[in-house]
């Protein structure tokens, strides 16, 4: 169990410090998520009013497309596959590999949001420093980086990897999706607490569902 | 020798090619003659029987297609991975024929092509799902790993589908509940009559037996282009 | 004592045979060097033994453990050196290793890694990312990794490739100190005057299947060209 985690955090650690030498990835997504901001702002001319009923989609929208950027980029640290041998040839299951790199992720993920929610709130006026909210954020980045980074895996061995990880994931993220956008409107909007239960369970049976499977399947992925 | 025993259709296979037919025309009559003109919605209702026949059996495909991928990572046949794309593929048409259908019955009806609501949500889920994993395959050379891959995407296709369902089922469905429970006051809700049922059950059928030949020919045209490419790398090999 | 022991092993992708019925021994303390041209499915054979692969048929053993159960814990005794180098560019000597080092759980990690720069040449590079590397100083490093956690079974593909002359020989020194301490040497090359040089044993490998094998140096350069010449047709 002690290996079990060491590798883990072996893993997380050295994907943190690769990507703080390059740096790519978080600002690579962070650029994204500003310019996709922009342009909803423009494509959906959010009246004052209209924003708080919107904004919940615009940002899950919008973290979306930009996590596939991070999820790409996270498998891309191992070369196209080829260093992820290396990680193959660690006396640990290899769940431990999908594991390490889903919390890589996640961090990556709210490292983004961490940067994007108080500029969100300051251009459109929008209080998002709400608690409920920010565990909604939590547990959607959760689910989407569980499944993101087994798909990421799937795909990289595959031809047409960046086109193929969207394609792969929106259909089986969509629940998530809904889940996250209801509850984090929910919670902006002030509603009842009943409403948003139905939502926080499903994200919550997600987040419990996704990472248990892909720990099963993360063998089958990278066997050769 | 091979080739030539196996490219000679079954006796079962070419009585269900014939029962197919007889079924499809059969069902076609029913839903233009036997059944009755629904009393509010008129003869645009007659869609019906076909878009449930289809949207059922196109679930049970999806579901098989799961199973079959299960079976496969248990233990690897190529059998199961031949049936998983069948199952996908004929899951893909038949529900396409679902949506279709209950496009053209949504028009007059509610006034519209396309609403939101729970069920169509799920229904185009499920088909963009089996389009991925259609591309998924397409995207993999290697047969094993593209057999272990699709057998992993339609088992979390399977169960990521009815957790959209859920997801959104919060709010009050429009779509209209014919059979189980729901709001009967949804627009479009009818009671069936006898023939109506009748005809239900015959289109059933008749999607179910035709699923099962346009399966059963799939399959074997899965066998075929297996065996055409372990020749082809024999002949390379020389 | 047989540290590697491969029985009529077999591995396919699709419809193509890379191994075909395989059979193989080495000792305890035995350098083997595995001889064939490209395609011949010598990496092959090595990322089974390394536990990359899973074989299709047949039985392997390896450091007492057989597999594919007992994979994982016989990688802790296993070093695998691949064609590519499996390094972070990145990342700097010293990370690259740290990582291996805490993946492999070493007890002392600071004081191995300062011994293999040092026996590598790469202590004065310590602190620069692998991306700045020369093919050699790659490799450099990839042998370091591999040696790392003090693996009773070396798996090496082509381990001089990339080396200059100076290097290389350090190599087969290191090695041969190594086997005499009872570490088991496997390695593939179609270089077969290295082979003849370092190995005690060869045996060749041709279209995935074992062709010939001798522990008798001097034959090795005629065996092997007898070999492919009767597999070629000429």
């Amino acid at each position: 169990m002690i290996g079990y985690l060491t590798a883990v955090f072996a893993i997380l650690r050295k994907d943190l410090a690769v990507e703080w030498r390059s740096r790519q990835l978080l600002a690579g997504m962070l650029i994204f998520t500003l310019l996709v901001i922009l342009i909803f702002n423009f494509a959906l001319e959010l009246d004052a009013r209209v924003r708080s009923e919107v904004s919940a989609g615009v940002l899950w929208a919008t973290f979306a497309f930009a996590g596939t950027l991070g999820l790409n980029r996270s498998m891309a640290f191992e070369k196209d596959g080829h260093a992820l041998d290396g990680l193959l040839l660690a006396p640990v299951d290899r769940s431990a590999i999908y594991l390490g790199k889903a919390l890589a992720n996640l961090l990556f993920i709210l490292a983004v949001a961490l940067f994007i929610l108080p500029i969100y709130s300051i251009l459109y006026n929008v209080n998002l420093l709400n608690l409920g909210f920010l565990l909604v954020v939590l547990l959607g980045s959760w689910g989407y980086v569980s499944i993101g980074t087994l798909l990421a895996t799937m795909s990289v061995q595959a031809r047409s990897r960046e086109l193929l990880l969207p394609v792969l994931l929106f259909p089986v993220l969509i629940p998530v999706l809904i889940a996250a956008v209801r509850a984090s409107s929910f919670f902006l909007q002030g509603l009842d607490s009943s409403y948003i239960w139905p939502s926080l369970n499903l994200l919550i049976a997600y987040g419990i569902i996704m990472p248990t499977l892909a720990t099963l399947f993360f063998d089958y992925i990278v066997e050769e | 020798m091979a080739l030539r025993s196996a490219s000679k259709t079954p006796r079962l296979l070419q009585v269900l090619n014939f029962l197919s037919l007889a079924l499809l025309l059969a069902a076609t009559w029913m839903v233009f003659f036997y059944a009755p003109r629904e009393a509010v919605m008129g003869e645009v209702q007659r869609v019906f029987y076909f878009h449930v026949a289809a949207g059922w059996i196109g679930m049970v495909a999806f579901i098989a297609a799961a199973v079959a991928g299960v079976l496969y990572l248990i233990r690897p046949n190529k059998k199961w991975d031949i049936f998983s794309v069948a199952a996908v593929e004929l899951g893909l048409v038949y529900s396409f024929v679902n949506i279709a259908a209950g496009s053209i019955w949504a028009r007059p009806i509610w006034n519209t092509w396309w609403t939101w609501d729970p069920r169509l949500v799920t229904a185009s889920v499920m088909e963009l799902t089996f389009l991925a994993y259609l591309m998924l395959r397409q995207a993999i050379e290697d047969p094993e790993r593209r057999a272990r891959f699709g057998a992993i995407y339609a088992i979390l296709g399977s169960l990521t589908v009815p957790l959209t369902y859920m997801s959104i089922r919060i709010w009050r469905t429009i779509h209209p509940v014919v059979i189980g429970s729901g709001d009967p006051g949804a627009k479009g809700t009818f009671a069936m009559t006898q023939p109506m049922l009748v005809t239900l059950m015959v289109s059933l059928l008749t999607f179910t037996v035709f699923g099962i030949t346009l399966l059963w020919h799939r399959v074997r045209l899965g066998w075929q282009a297996d065996k055409v490419e372990e020749l082809h790398i024999k002949v390379m090999g020389m | 004592m047989n540290m590697i022991s491969v029985r009529g092993l077999s591995k396919r992708f699709g419809y193509r045979w890379a191994l075909k019925n395989v059979s193989l021994e080495v000792k305890r303390g035995e350098i083997v060097a595995l001889l064939g041209p490209n395609g011949a499915g010598k990496s092959t054979l090595l990322r089974i033994l390394a536990t990359l692969s899973k074989p299709t048929a047949g039985e392997c053993e390896i450091a007492g453990f057989s597999l594919p159960q007992h994979a994982i814990e016989a990688r802790v005794r296993i070093g695998f050196l691949a064609h590519q180098p499996l390094l972070y560019e990145d990342l700097n000597t010293e990370q690259n290793l740290a990582f291996y080092a805490r993946l492999y759980r070493l007890n002392r990690p600071a004081s191995r890694i300062d011994e293999l720069l040092e026996l590598f040449d790469l202590d004065s590079r310590r602190n620069e990312p692998v991306r700045t590397f020369s093919r050699g100083m790659q490799q450099r490093l990839a042998l370091a990794r591999v040696f790392l956690h003090k693996p009773r079974v070396l798996l090496l593909d082509e381990p001089h490739s990339g080396l200059d002359r100076a290097t290389a020989a350090i190599v087969d020194h290191e090695l041969k100190r190594l086997a005499k301490k009872g570490t088991t040497v496997l390695f593939a090359t179609h270089d077969h005057q290295r082979a003849q040089h370092l190995a005690r044993k060869v045996s060749v490998l041709s279209d995935g299947e074992l062709v010939a094998s001798t522990a008798h140096r001097a034959s090795v350069s005629g065996l092997y060209r007898r070999a492919l010449g009767a597999r070629a047709g000429d």
